[in-house]
């Protein structure tokens, strides 16, 4: 079993042998065994070789890179081993036809919003306006023509989940309204945290597929991320992200203390970052029994059951379906 | 008429494949592959590794399709986890000695089942010839499809490496 590694101080990151070492700046070593690496996270100021890279490569090891803040700032993808072109080319294929592309975004809408209004339901006292207008505003995901006018009803849907926050959350944490750049609370802080640290993790789930990272749906293809990543995101940020941050807020276990403010921008700190990541693995390392497996299945081998039914789709083998939690 | 292998020759994986199950075959063939992934597969390498510490081997390339250990004058030798996949296992390495005979080179066959400790020989007949050539008809049938072939429950679907594939799905 692999998994991830995550760096917090400065120092260097170097190939010896084979294996791998972190020195940090007191000269402390750290090994990290190649064959259970899935992902290395840098937080701190590291150095590294390309000696480094190419024998993380032949490993499909990725690296992610955040900057002072612990917001992402990018992902070193390795070459891909898994190849298809016939996959690939039929990915493309479903995102040239505007309705099999608007078939696919739909889906991973309606995804997304059945898991939010899962989270909301579970702390319903006080929102129930707002499930109802969810409710309501989630109708309209069917029949809608276009993309764009789906990223609206998703926006609005976000809207009234993000606002029902302030009830869900039971302490002095609030938020006004989601900000991205920069985030200025500490609510925004970690959703954008949790929100990075999940498109690094469902990039590593669709490197270990034949699914190109590049051709998106709900997203338009971009030059600057890899956005299925960012498509797929959106069934499970909801479901893991949104969970973790009810559970580190209302059982106390984060509080104003892991945050830090600096020129108006508010990240969680060192201390911070190492509850809500050690929380984060905890959950991607969840099982649940799965209905069709009959079998025992992480958080993180869900993401990758998703790439393989697209990969399904794509194939003309089986129509898609996204994941509704039913737990 | 006669059978033309170069028309038709694959890896002599897909000639296993074609005996377990004609969708792990196709999916097979359009790259969508899972054993980088898979724990069973790892074992196998290291079986193969370790066994074959004591003998003598030579492992030759041939067209870049076959990748055979020959170890001596007279058999092309496998190495299997067990006894399990027999027919599909016996049916790739007929394959091989089909490959070398119209090369002009004959082989006798030996696989050896690990865990068992068991022996098996075989020889290329001509029943076995026409059984290959059918196959390899098959497998470029098969691999030329547009859509996979539909997925029916086998009796060994959980222990192969695409199980999580070919079963998630969502219940309707
Ligand atoms: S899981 Fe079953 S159906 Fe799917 S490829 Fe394997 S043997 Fe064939």
């Amino acid at each position: 079993m692999s998994r991830d590694f995550y760096i917090f101080s400065n120092g260097r990151l170097k190939r010896k042998d084979n294996t791998i070492y972190f020195i940090d700046c007191l000269e402390n070593k750290r090994t990290l065994p190649v064959e259970q690496i899935n992902c290395i996270h840098l937080f701190g100021e590291i150095d590294l070789n390309s000696k480094l890279i190419n024998y993380l490569s032949q490993y499909g090891i990725m690296l992610s890179f955040y900057n002072y803040y612990g917001y992402y700032s990018g992902t070193y993808y390795p070459r891909k081993k898994n190849v298809s072109g016939f996959t690939v080319v039929n990915q493309a294929n479903h995102y040239n036809d505007y309705e099999k592309r608007l078939y696919i975004a739909k889906s991973f809408v309606d995804s997304a919003v059945h898991h939010i209004l899962k989270n909301m339901r579970r702390h319903k006292e006080g929102i129930e306006d707002l499930i109802e207008r969810i409710q309501a505003e989630r109708k309209n995901i069917e029949k809608v023509q276009r993309i764009d006018e789906l990223m609206g009803i998703e926006g609005r849907i976000r809207k009234s989940y993000y606002k029902s926050f302030n009830k869900i959350l039971k302490s002095d944490f609030g938020i006004e309204k989601r900000k991205k750049r920069p985030p200025t609370d500490p609510v925004n802080a970690m959703i954008s945290f949790g929100n990075s640290l999940m498109y690094t993790t469902v990039l590593s789930e669709i490197y270990k597929t034949q699914l190109d990272p590049t051709i998106s749906f709900l997203h338009e293809p971009s030059v600057k991320r890899f956005s299925l990543g960012l498509d797929i995101s959106e069934i499970f940020k909801p479901l893991v992200v949104d969970t973790i941050i009810f559970s580190l807020v209302n059982n106390r276990v984060i509080t104003f203390d892991d945050f830090d403010i600096d020129e108006g921008i508010c990240y969680l700190n060192e201390k911070g970052r190492k509850k809500f990541i050690s929380e984060y693995e905890r959950k991607l390392g969840t099982t649940i029994k799965h209905r069709k497996l009959k079998r025992k299945v992480s958080y993180r081998m869900f993401i990758r059951l998703e790439c393989y039914k697209l990969i399904k789709h794509f194939i003309g083998d089986e129509e898609y379906k996204p994941l509704k939690a039913w737990w | 008429m006669e059978f033309d292998l170069n028309n038709f020759k694959v890896q002599g994986v897909k000639v296993n494949y074609y005996y377990i199950c004609k969708r792990k075959l196709w999916l097979y063939s359009k790259g969508i592959t899972m054993e980088q992934n898979s724990d069973r597969v790892m074992i196998g390498k290291l079986i193969h590794e370790n066994s074959y510490k004591r003998l003598k081997k030579k492992e030759v390339l041939i067209d870049d399709m076959l990748k055979i250990d020959i170890l001596d004058n007279d058999y092309v030798r496998e190495v299997k986890i067990s006894s399990k996949m027999t027919k599909a296992d016996k049916m790739q390495l007929i394959y091989y000695l089909y490959y070398l005979d119209s090369l002009g080179i004959k082989k006798k066959g030996l696989i050896n089942y690990v865990k068992e400790k068991r022996q098996e020989e075989i020889e290329l007949t001509d029943e076995y010839k026409r059984e290959i050539e059918k196959a390899l008809i098959d497998i470029k049938e098969i691999s030329q499809k547009r859509k996979p072939p539909e997925l029916v429950k086998l009796p060994y679907c959980t222990k192969c490496a695409y199980y999580e594939f070919c079963f998630a799905k969502e219940e309707v």
